[in-house]
């Protein structure tokens, strides 16, 4: 069952797809929302609402999706278990359906340690690929977990997260493999600031001829400064920066911005040519500013129109 | 302990017997009664000092490279997550190797039962918690996964 979500449409009809991550608001004004989806402008093909990520709160994932959607923009709704049991997490994903969100990014999410309620109860009742699964079952059975029916059932264009940059290096194209399995109709991945990582690990995703099941978008983004990538990669979890990156950083001293920036359009130039890339997702973090002129240098611009099927 | 770490066959192969040795008791081995009590405390007691056992009442530890999934922070059954250190330790508890990075190494030393590391292992009935696993192992009434579930 195709969602037809622009995103679905825009890599199904062969073209190098474009995400981008807004930055949820600590207030309760959906202006601030679409204040910052609107830096981004028409530059990208779905937005994610990401789903409290680093376990830290901000607006839900599901009201910045759905005040994203009202205004027209594609969303990619971002859910995770750390916050929720199968009964809430099913509960959402009709939600979603019935609020016009069509992707969903499914996340086991950070632990609680991380954020800014380290003294949360976690509930990871189901995992990622189990979330996969049953958005599937929801999905292609019309069925809840308990076998229950649902009509309709939801439209739903799924996604999963991957990170090719941490250990077992050589587990992760078999986890993959699971998460296609599992239900994955596309892939956002962590941050590829190790290319020549994300190729070595393309090769095996493309020998395993995985990249024909699925579409996978390649995480970016702009570093601002050799402090925030020593912070980066200190303090978020799963996120690996080469020291050869964060020396460029810091001999270009002042000029770090632009130099992050200049690398964020190279890794951009350098990840269209790996074979079984089908996109980019993009994190500027409190950078959302600069995302257009990132993907124009990047040659990504003007973001093609595809017809509504 | 090291010697069952640094060997998980022999975990398998103690499986694979315990299996075969309890296959023709299994009419008898039923939920919550006597025998599922001496079950309980037998597994607490083995599984426990072996793998930090923490009694979900569903055992997959042959299909997750002898080594408990449920000892990971956040209980995944399909790991690891993508948070796992440069030194292949958890996110959460740094000084902790990485359950399922050790999980995947384990795998590839177990002839019999190593490949079923790429199965999809489904959600955890939360009501097995404190049962016997290995009665419900054997119990046909006994479902280990949701209805829903199968395809």
């Amino acid at each position: 069952m195709k969602s037809n979500s622009r995103l679905e449409r825009v890599l199904d009809s062969g073209h190098f797809a474009v995400t981008a991550e807004v930055l949820p608001p600590d207030g309760s004004d959906p202006h601030a929302v679409l204040e910052n989806a609107r830096l981004f402008g028409h530059s990208v093909d779905a937005i994610n609402a990401t789903d409290a990520s680093g376990a830290n709160v901000h607006m839900s994932n599901v009201a910045v999706a759905a005040t994203l959607r009202q205004a027209g923009y594609d969303v990619v709704a971002q859910l995770s278990c750390r916050d929720r049991n199968r009964i809430a997490l099913q509960g959402e994903l009709l939600g979603m359906a019935a609020l016009g969100i069509r992707n969903v990014l499914c996340l086991t999410g950070d632990g609680v340690g991380t954020g800014d309620h380290p003294e949360a109860k976690p509930v990871f009742d189901l995992d990622s690929i189990t979330l996969l699964r049953t958005a599937r079952i929801l999905r292609d059975k019309g069925q809840f977990l308990s076998g229950r029916q649902i009509d309709p059932p939801p439209n739903l264009f799924l996604g999963a997260a991957s990170n090719p940059f941490v250990p077992p290096f050589d587990f992760r194209p078999i986890r993959l493999k699971k998460k296609i399995e599992a239900g994955a109709n596309f892939i956002q991945t962590q941050f590829c600031f190790d290319i020549q990582r994300l190729q070595t690990f393309m090769t095996q995703v493309v020998d395993m001829g995985l990249h024909e099941k699925v579409f996978i978008l390649a995480g970016v983004g702009p570093l601002r400064s050799a402090k925030q990538a020593e912070w980066m990669r200190r303090n978020i979890p799963g996120v690996s920066i080469p020291d050869t990156t964060i020396m460029r950083l810091k001999d270009a001293g002042k000029k770090s911005r632009t130099e992050g920036q200049e690398i964020c359009v190279e890794s951009i130039q350098r990840i269209q040519e790996i074979e079984g890339v089908a996109g980019i997702h993009v994190m500027a973090y409190k950078q959302e500013e600069v995302v257009p002129e990132i993907l124009k240098a990047g040659g990504l611009l003007p973001r093609p129109t595809v017809s509504e099927a | 302990m090291k010697i069952f770490h640094k060997r998980p066959v022999l975990l398998e192969f103690a499986y694979a017997t315990t299996r075969v040795c309890l296959s023709p008791f299994r009419r008898w081995l039923r939920s919550g009664g006597f025998i599922e009590a001496v079950f309980v405390q037998g597994e607490k007691i083995t599984k426990g000092i072996v793998f930090d056992c923490k009694m979900c009442g569903d055992c997959v530890l042959h299909s997750t490279g002898m080594t408990c999934p449920m000892t990971c922070p956040k209980n995944l059954r399909n790991g690891p997550c993508g948070g796992v250190l440069a030194n292949g330790h958890c996110e959460i508890v740094p000084e902790m190797m990485c359950v399922w990075v050790m999980a995947w190494e384990r795998s590839k030393k177990m002839p019999a039962y190593g490949a079923q590391i790429e199965n999809i292992l489904p959600p955890l009935d939360r009501r097995l918690e404190n049962s016997s696993a290995w009665i419900n192992d054997f119990r046909d009434d006994v479902k280990t996964s949701p209805l829903g579930w199968t395809e």
